[in-house]
């Protein structure tokens, strides 16, 4: 699982790339990616966590809506989340159940950056390589 | 791209330049801002060029750079009968916009106090990642703002009566319906209104110094000059609220096309037919954002007030705080103009653009029908800002449009890595600019290196003659979302 940022794609937002060996890990490369964006990491603690349930009819959509959520939920109830525990699965539609954890935002503790407003499907992609899965997404800041 | 120089500072690409144009692609440029364009912006206006029911060219402006769907600058009007309205033309933050404040105050009575007042500023209007505002709606409250724009927080007295007529469509625009906007979207913004956000979103501190009033008369007339005249300005939109009703309807969008049988070359510029049932809602529901968006500079102006009449023990009104103008550059509006002889209704979708209304036009408040509409551009944190004033012009050759900013030409990872954010607050402050960010990171981001020359930007709409430059306005205090 990795992810790295692009440097001249739609330059006054922010683009990604990340792959995974399962869809599991690239949508948590995505997460962390999305996460990175706004805040290090580093001083993020998993210390509140969240239960997230979506359904799309379609990997793409699924991929959207999940990065959508956790942008959701950094404007609803100020949370930001760095762990992940996601499965994926194919029933009639594709379902996705997570588990994340974080913690609410602060300044004082966190070292914060970007506001992430949107995830876009300018560039959109989602793909199976050799290797497993890789996404690339462009975020409105 | 096939853009050819058809006149001086006009670009244009034919129809025949990429299947499926309808129009021709025009972008308003010197040669030296043409030359700096990057390619995104020649792929993105031919795109827009593709949508069904768009009139005469699709335009961008001189500040333009690689957005999504839309290129930042750009500018399309589309037939209201038979058009489309596309989210992906208007951008994830609704109404978007600037607000240009004047005072009585000079900058050799400000300077003293500078620091005092931008760390109070600073902490009075929250910015940054997911912030909450002063105010605590209840959810029917925040559906009337929706509806009222500016006067819905204006009479809980976030604001002076006057204030709604000094806002671009008096802080209201019709047709707002909170029916169309989703809980999400509501929950998501319901707190944050006075709150500045991230990313290019400022509030400055800024002076008129002598040789930058261009047009005497208008300044004049407007209240900014005064040399040495100290003025502010702030650059924010409807936060989480539009944000969340931009994703909702992309979506929507989406799934529509395909119902009504329209392809489109980058999936963010997911439309649909004005006329239609997810075009009406989308538009109902865009205008609840916009009018969120107008009441957000609105609180964000009555703290500004509340802070310079702490620190210098005077009245607002004594200090002479008034709005000059606010204008919106993420936006689509209903609006006429002449196409082929014909006056049209045609909704113009302005992303990163600014309205440029010329004196005596209709839907100008009684205070600008004389000289017309304040255009408010900002710069880059270390290289100031422009106000102009709209023309006729615009209204013949952009769609009552012009430029919003000074547009970037390098990318944030690309700008981080050529400068640290503490290097760029030191020099800022070597050159009397005094900063307070919310993210150092965010201010290397930022710098002026990674823009367009303003006034360039400004230099070229004058040319072009779609506005017309009133007062050139340098930084000395900044806050940086």
């Amino acid at each position: 699982m990795s992810y790295r940022y692009l440097e001249e794609v739609a330059i006054a937002d922010v683009a990604f790339e990340a792959e995974g060996r399962t869809l599991s890990e690239v949508f948590e490369a995505s997460a962390l990616a999305l996460t990175e964006t706004m805040v290090d990491l580093d001083g993020l603690s998993p210390v509140q966590s969240r239960q997230i349930s979506l359904t799309a009819e379609d990997l793409e959509t699924l991929l959207f809506r999940w990065l959508a959520e956790l942008i959701y939920l950094k404007d609803s109830a100020c949370l930001l989340f760095g762990r992940f525990e996601i499965s994926i699965r194919e029933a009639t539609e594709w379902e996705l159940q997570a588990t994340v954890w974080g913690d609410l935002i602060d300044y004082e503790k966190m070292s914060l950056r970007m506001d992430v407003k949107a995830v876009t499907y300018h560039l959109f992609a989602l793909e199976q390589t050799p290797q497993g899965w890789r996404a690339r997404i462009v975020l409105d800041i | 791209m096939d853009f050819k120089k058809i006149a001086d500072g006009i670009w244009e690409a034919p129809p025949t330049a990429k299947k499926g144009m309808l129009v021709p692609a025009r972008i308003y440029a010197t040669d030296e801002l043409f030359k700096e364009m990057d390619q995104g912006v020649f792929e993105q206006v031919t795109n827009v060029a593709c949508l069904p029911g768009i009139q005469k060219y699709a335009l961008c402006m001189p500040d333009g750079h690689w957005g999504y769907g839309f290129p930042i600058g750009g500018v399309a009007a589309m037939d209201t009968a038979t058009g489309v309205i596309s989210p992906g033309g208007i951008g994830f933050d609704i109404n978007c916009g600037m607000r240009f404040l004047r005072t009585n105050l000079t900058e050799a009575e400000v300077k003293p106090k500078l620091r005092e007042l931008v760390d109070q500023l600073f902490y009075a209007i929250p910015c940054g990642v997911g912030t909450k505002g002063p105010l605590r709606l209840k959810e029917d409250e925040f559906r009337e703002v929706m509806v009222q724009g500016a006067r819905g927080v204006i009479r809980r007295g976030y604001g002076w009566p006057e204030d709604a007529e000094r806002i671009e469509n008096s802080g209201c625009i019709p047709g707002a319906d909170p029916a169309k906007v989703s809980a999400k979207a509501t929950s998501r913004g319901i707190n944050q209104l006075g709150t500045l956000g991230s990313g290019n979103h400022y509030l400055e501190i800024q002076v008129i110094y002598p040789g930058n009033i261009y047009d005497l008369d208008v300044a004049r007339t407007l209240g900014v000059d005064r040399e040495f005249q100290v003025v502010v300005m702030f650059h924010s939109g409807s936060r989480g609220f539009g944000h969340q009703v931009g994703t909702d309807y992309l979506e929507i969008f989406g799934r529509a096309m395909k119902r009504y049988g329209i392809t489109v070359l980058d999936r963010e510029l997911a439309c649909a037919p004005f006329s239609s049932p997810e075009g009406q809602d989308y538009f109902k529901a865009m205008v609840c954002a916009a009018n969120s968006a107008f009441a957000n500079r609105q609180v964000i102006t009555h703290r500004i007030r509340e802070v310079f009449s702490d620190i210098f023990k005077r009245d607002a009104r004594d200090l002479g705080l008034e709005i000059i103008y606010d204008v919106c550059h993420n936006i689509a509006k209903i609006e006429r103009y002449r196409v082929d002889g014909q006056e049209k209704e045609l909704l113009v979708h302005r992303k990163g653009a600014t309205r440029s209304f010329p004196p005596g036009h209709p839907e100008l408040a009684e205070r600008y029908r004389a000289i017309g509409q304040p255009v408010i551009i900002g710069g880059s944190m270390e290289t100031g800002s422009y106000l102009l004033i709209g023309t006729d012009k615009a209204m013949e050759d952009s769609f009552g449009s012009t430029a919003h900013g000074s547009g970037r030409t390098m990318s944030r990872t690309a700008a981080r890595k050529k400068v640290h954010g503490r290097d760029l607050l030191q020099r800022m402050e070597q050159k009397g600019i005094y900063v307070r960010a919310a993210s150092l990171s965010g201010v290397a981001e930022e710098a002026g290196m990674a823009y367009k020359d303003i006034s360039a930007v400004v230099d070229a709409v004058e040319k072009l003659g779609i506005s017309k430059k009133v007062v050139r306005l340098q930084p000395i205090g900044n806050i940086k979302g």
